[in-house]
């Protein structure tokens, strides 16, 4: 057994690390605030490698395995929860192509994505379907030469800036989940409505909108894998970009834990800094406990993912986990800096309304206690 | 063209410096280590000058201990070509050390045409190394070098002056140059960057390969340790105009006899 990081994993995250720092720490709070979108910090994220880290080798990409992506998701997180979002949708809609698509798919809708920058969204979630993915209701009809895609979908991240849908339909609603398939499809076709940007409560830099599809064509190559594999293809895509997410949790914790402990040296109450206080001090150890469980469950979920494991239970450990220690903990910071902590002036409010997102999407905090307990109890 | 740049690894600016335990060095085993930042703006100007000469090499050297090669594998993965790194303990001074970067230099077998350096290092500030080395070269040096421009072989340097003013120097080539803030943007280096350095060529000498021996060393340190802790200032009430005379002779006298300093 080896918990150590590799030199090579060593160095890739003290540059994700630099990165956060220096790009994106500064402009966090100015960005949420205005609900921009971190165009320009993508653009430089990516020139340096750090984003699409699933693409393969063989198709220009960096071919890093799912522990070398954690290790940077956690750092960008670090950064910015609210612009990690962004950055991981791109990996989230890349990731059925890299597990459905043919050789020529990857090819044609891979390459471009590693030899510029561009952005790319998930389309699975309705306005009526979140939890219960298996009842989509958007449909893929088969049109002759090309299939029609009509339906919904809602809370697509950076919807209003894709340059590649990856859409989640049914051939057959009455086919329930054999009937789910998964579509490439280019936004600028026609019969694509964009809703307006979400505002919401955290990941405010994040694009969030909803997607009507009015009897979009698009070509027949594009359905990845055979019509009906799409839900197969949703269920893989779950093990590697759980891990991902649970990660993103950990670097919003773990940047907590270091606001506190900085700020809890600073700060004199009774005639000296309150980490003296052992009420202080007894939410700090339990930060940094959360934080290296988090961090054993991301990583192992995702190197159980690079062995080609089953790795569902574990996934699900490290999402749930991960999300609902960073509420906790984060929630803990804001008592910990106090009135300042309320205050948007300090930087752990932020944190705290960032948290919550991260236990509601990409499987709730319920479903993964669901998926566990049918894995347990299997 | 041939571009060395000689770069030093210094302790990370956030790590908290505590003497050794026999006051010898610093404690280095938990230090984290980084490329000395102004040698960052030597490297990218390094790279500059390859992009716009892409025939161009970049050398990076150092002198210093071989556990960790950070500053090393840095440039590398910034762009540089290849990299050569001499073994010597990190506590070496500014002759032997400018001593061992020239024998290195030589033994690459390149004959330098641009040789770039950080105009000093954040850890013991010395400013002494670019200045020296260039002396032992025969070469001419320009440091705290704020704007570069190449053309042929003339370089237009601009150096920061007192005062903030600029000084502009037409230098012919080959020369030293010595890296102030505002040079450039060091880029960071890329994932691929990262993973293309490993294949890049590190050769390495001892001491001796390079000429360098014990009676080069112009300083020896005799102990490291840590500033006395600050003691609480003194205030004296002059509020009473009666009693100022006396307030003012105590200062006075205290200045003299206790702070030393008149």
């Amino acid at each position: 057994m080896d918990f150590a990081l590799s030199s090579e994993q060593l160095e890739i995250r003290e540059l994700a690390l630099k990165f956060a720092k220096n790009e994106m720490i500064p402009h966090a709070q100015e960005y949420d605030e205005a609900g921009t979108f971190p165009h320009e910090i993508f653009r430089k994220a990516w020139e340096l490698g750090l984003i699409n880290t699933c693409i393969p080798a063989e198709y220009g990409g960096t071919g890093f395995s799912s522990v070398d992506s954690v290790i940077i998701s956690e750092a960008l997180a670090y950064g910015c929860m609210g612009m990690n979002t962004s950055f991981m949708a791109n990996d989230l809609a890349l990731l059925p192509i890299v597990i459905g698509g043919s050789h020529e798919q990857k090819k044609k809708f891979l390459e471009p994505f590693t030899q510029d920058f561009k952005i790319a969204s998930f389309c699975l979630t309705e306005p009526g379907n979140g939890s219960d993915a298996g009842g989509i209701k958007t449909q893929i009809k088969d049109g002759g030469d090309h299939w029609i895609v009509s339906g919904e979908k809602m809370w697509i991240t950076n919807a209003g800036y894709a340059d590649l849908f990856v859409v989640y339909g049914t051939i057959d609603p009455n086919l329930k989940h054999k009937g789910i398939s998964a579509i490439v499809v280019d936004p600028k076709s026609p019969g694509i409505e964009l809703g307006k940007k979400e505002d919401k409560m955290g990941h405010r830099s994040s694009d969030t909108r909803g997607v009507r599809f009015n009897n979009v064509k698009v070509p027949k190559e594009n359905m990845l894998g055979k019509p009906g594999e799409g839900w197969a293809i949703a269920m893989k895509t779950l093990d590697h970009s759980r891990p991902l997410v649970a990660s993103s949790a950990l670097g919003g914790s773990a940047r907590a834990l270091e606001l506190c402990i900085q700020y809890s040296k600073e700060r004199i109450q009774f005639g000296v800094p309150i980490a003296k206080h052992q009420a202080i001090q007894f939410m700090i150890a339990e930060m940094g406990m959360k934080v290296e469980a988090a961090r054993l469950l991301v990583h192992k979920a995702a190197w159980l993912c690079d062995q080609g494991a089953h790795n569902t239970e574990i996934a699900s450990y490290a999402k749930a986990f991960a999300s609902d220690s960073c509420m906790q903990i984060t929630t803990d910071a804001v008592q910990i800096y106090g009135g300042y902590g309320y205050s948007k002036e300090y930087p752990v409010e932020k944190l705290m309304r960032d948290a919550k997102l991260i236990q509601i999407y990409e499987g709730t905090s319920q479903i993964q206690r669901l998926v566990m307990a049918r894995e347990l109890l299997k | 063209m041939n571009i060395f740049v000689c770069v030093k690894q210094v302790p990370d600016t956030e790590t908290k410096i505590t003497p050794n335990g026999d006051g010898s060095f610093i404690e280095t085993a938990s230090i984290k280590w980084i490329m000395n930042p102004y040698d960052e703006f030597a490297v990218e100007q390094a790279l500059l000058v390859k992009q716009a000469n892409p025939a161009a090499n970049v050398t990076v050297v150092r002198v210093g201990s071989v556990k960790d090669t950070e500053a090393l594998r840095t440039a590398m993965a910034m762009g540089a070509d290849e990299a050569v790194l001499v073994e010597a303990v990190d506590n070496l001074d500014s002759y032997s050390i400018a001593k061992a970067l020239k024998g290195a230099i030589e033994k690459t077998g390149k004959k330098p045409d641009i040789i770039l350096t950080g105009k000093q290092a954040i850890d013991d500030d010395a400013l002494q190394v670019p200045q020296i080395l260039a002396e032992m070269l025969n070469l001419p040096s320009v440091s705290v070098i704020v704007g570069f421009e190449l053309a042929g072989n003339t370089v237009k340097v601009k150096r920061e002056v007192e005062g903030g003013a600029l000084e502009v120097y037409e230098v012919a080539t080959p020369v030293l140059l010595a890296a102030n803030k505002g040079l450039n943007t060091p880029r960071y280096a890329s994932l691929p960057g990262i993973m293309k350095a490993k294949k890049k060529p590190m050769a390495q000498f001892s001491l001796a390969d390079v000429g360098v021996s014990d009676a080069d060393r112009r300083v020896k340190y005799s102990g490291f340790k840590l500033p006395p802790e600050k003691p609480a200032g003194k205030k004296f009430d002059a509020t009473d105009a009666t009693k100022q005379k006396d307030v003012v002779a105590q200062v006075v006298g205290l200045l003299r006899t206790e702070a030393k300093v008149i």
